[in-house]
């Protein structure tokens, strides 16, 4: 088996998904002959047709409203947001109509909303978010957002055969940046578990998607300077937060830091801080930390950007500043 | 066709209301009594049930409008599975699907026992096996859903309908835009009914659009637009029909606009205050779609007998139906975190109400909750 790209390993889900189990269909803006803005889809309508491969309009809202009637009918429908900035304008068809239904109404809605999140890449304000905070409030949804080619494919196997509608947010940074050869056979990643993507004594990180990488050059970063031994623990899944695994860490090494790429207001990371003070307070050698982006729109210009998102060199100033409270 | 939202009732809608019913039973024919009476019945029921203060919430009436939902409805074909989406003055549609008195009263009165098991309110429920799909609140909502549902019909090869209602309101949201121009464009079989009732809340039809008839936003979508007298059954139907078998041919969409009159408020609080003095006294005196079709039939060789044993068979039913309802139990509060997911089956208690004996406790799970397993 050789390497493949993290977009490579999303692709390979959608096909042995959509080969597995004939329910299975795609649906989004330009995602057929044109195989989406960053060719993810490539090759789908090729092998399964306009009818299970679907270019819709320019209509966020029906897209996901149509997914939910054809969920409830028992298909399995996989939308893609270009990208996951346009989500907002589905954003009532996600919260009130998909995530009530099977509670209000005992409708099932098995289905996946996909798109390419995140910054790193000067896309400027709206193309470089990372709405998956505006979604965790939202009780009935759950969210993924893999950081390794290997969850990428597994979290979207899982997500597809899930009961419920799953938000697969994937990161465009990581898209072509990393590769990995995939686990033989049918590869599932379980949804709700986190991974440990580096064990460590001293100090832990909690965070995931693309700042599991920095996450991980900055631990290795102040082993080498430092001699601090630092934990990395990728959550993979938002929701259902994995609180065992949180809980875990915490015990583990009793000082704590939160990295998101997101904004810091109203962020996860200050969900997993409350959880935290909740149950393990007694555990805390220092209080937990955060590292976000700052509260503001993603600017376009690298100079911006760079200054806007947490950096690895960001991630080193707090361990080490965690390492000697 | 007059327009509605101040006009008076047009001459025209009663033209025809003497000829036969062409293509309906004479049964039939008395089976589209039978629902409009039961609607109008059953919410006149509700509103006795209101004034003792036993429903929980707000109350809504199709007064005037009973021959749109019930005429429309009529012309789905329930043994191929149609379904349709209602609205919130579309109880009769529902009643036609097969939706029982019994399950309205209980879920206006809150109960364990009714069909969302206290989690939503008045008809906002639904059965895919008898054929409906619960509404939310959020108009227009319902359209791009009930374009994913047939879609799934046409993606299937199934000889199966679908058929959604919106009010005058909601034709200016984003949504039913969207989820029309979707339909449109996938050939769906879906039929899009627009209850032109003359009022979205307060807000009388000339605030809501530009169009001079709703029927005209077809042209736009380049789908089969139809236009009937709301208060006309069978007219209604014969509307629908064509709408409908359009539909099972596969020549997509149609939208079918029903002009009517909201002789009530918005809900039971509404005093009304904003309808122009004598409107509503007209539309009743003038053009009660079940005062029309009654005629109509005993000019059609039935006998008042028969009309009035339809009426005595309805009040019994719901007689039976408000003991039934008033007689079964509220919902036990620990069932609020059943069924957010399918896996876990229910939430676990917060801290703070640890120690509550509950079905979440032993992970009580009900069959067929949200399952596709009929």
């Amino acid at each position: 088996m050789s390497e493949i790209t993290y977009l490579e390993a999303i692709r390979e889900a959608l096909f042995e998904e959509m080969e597995r189990d004939e329910n299975v269909f795609c649906l989004g803006e330009d995602i057929g002959a044109y195989g989406g803005a960053f060719k993810v889809t490539d090759g789908l309508m090729a092998k399964y047709g306009e009818e299970r491969v679907i270019d819709t309009p320019i209509s966020e809202a029906a897209i996901i409203g149509a997914a939910a009637g054809a969920a409830h009918m028992g298909m399995r429908p996989v939308c893609e947001m270009q990208f996951i900035d346009f989500i907002s304008t589905g954003y009532d068809m996600l919260t009130n109509y998909v995530a009530t239904a099977r509670y209000r109404a005992m409708l099932p809605c098995p289905m996946v909303v996909r798109g390419p999140s995140g910054g790193y890449v000067r896309g400027g304000p709206f193309h470089s978010q990372n709405p998956e905070a505006a979604f965790l409030h939202t009780p009935g949804l759950k969210i993924v957002y893999p950081a390794t080619a290997s969850d990428a494919k597994g979290l979207m196997k899982s997500a597809i055969r899930d009961e419920d509608c799953v938000l697969y947010f994937e990161h465009k940074y990581l898209y072509r940046r990393i590769r990995e050869t995939m686990p033989d056979g049918d590869h599932l990643t379980p949804i709700g578990k986190a991974r440990v993507a580096r064990e460590g004594r001293d100090v832990s990180v909690i965070t995931y998607a693309a700042t599991v990488w920095k996450a991980l050059e900055a631990a290795e970063q102040v082993e080498k300077e430092d001699g601090l031994s630092v934990e990395v623990v990728d959550l993979r899944t938002l929701l259902p937060m994995d609180d065992e695994a949180i809980i875990a860490t915490v015990k583990k090494t009793n000082r704590v830091l939160i990295v998101h790429e997101d904004t810091r207001t109203g962020g996860v990371a200050g969900e997993i801080t409350a959880r935290i003070n909740e149950t393990a307070f007694e555990w805390l050698d220092a209080p937990v930390l955060r590292v976000t982006a700052a509260d503001v729109p993603l600017p376009y210009s690298p100079p911006l950007e760079d200054y806007v998102l947490p950096q690895t060199s960001d991630i080193v100033l707090a361990l080490r500043k965690l390492a000697s409270y | 066709m007059a327009r509605s939202g101040g006009a008076a009732p047009s001459a025209a809608k009663t033209r025809g209301d003497a000829g036969r019913v062409p293509g309906l039973s004479r049964e039939q024919k008395l089976e589209l009594y039978y629902y409009m009476r039961l609607t109008r019945s059953l919410e006149e029921r509700l509103v006795n049930l209101y004034r003792q203060t036993k429903v929980v919430g707000g109350l809504f009436r199709s007064l005037g409008q009973e021959a749109d939902a019930v005429g429309s409805a009529y012309a789905l074909d329930r043994s191929k599975g149609d379904i349709l989406s209602p609205l919130i003055r579309n109880l009769g549609s529902m009643l036609v699907q097969g939706a029982r008195p019994d399950e309205i009263i209980r879920q206006y009165m809150a109960k364990g026992d009714s069909p969302t098991r206290g989690r939503e309110l008045n008809i906002h429920y639904g059965d895919l096996v008898r054929g409906f799909i619960g509404q939310i609140s959020h108009l227009g909502d319902m359209v791009p859903v009930m374009a994913g549902v047939t879609l799934s019909f046409r993606m299937r090869r199934q000889d199966r309908v679908g058929l959604v209602y919106v009010g005058d309101g909601a034709t200016s949201t984003g949504a039913f835009h969207e989820g029309i121009n979707f339909a449109a464009v996938q050939r769906c079989p879906l039929v899009v009914v627009v209850e032109n009732n003359g009022y979205a809340y307060s807000t009388p039809l000339r605030k809501q659009t530009a169009a001079k008839q709703l029927v005209d936003k077809a042209i736009g979508y380049g789908i089969a637009g139809e236009q009937a007298d709301g208060n006309d059954v069978v007219a209604t139907y014969e509307a629908t029909k064509r709408a409908v078998d359009r539909a099972r041919a596969g020549g997509g969409v149609t939208l079918v606009e029903l002009v009517t009159y909201r002789r009530k408020g918005h809900a039971e609080h509404d005093n009304q205050s904003y309808v122009p003095p004598g409107e509503i006294d007209r539309w009743a005196s003038e053009n009660d779609p079940i005062d029309r079709y009654g005629k109509r039939l005993l000019s059609d060789g039935f006998e008042q007998k028969e009309l009035s044993a339809v009426d005595e068979r309805i009040t019994a039913e719901i007689d039976v139906a408000t003991d039934a309802a008033d007689a079964s139990a509220m919902p036990e509060p620990t069932d609020a975190l059943v069924g957010i997911y399918a896996d876990p089956p229910a939430e676990q208690p917060l801290w703070f109400r640890e120690g509550v004996k509950s079905a979440v406790e032993v992970h009580e799970r009900p069959s067929g909750w949200g399952t596709h397993d009929v």
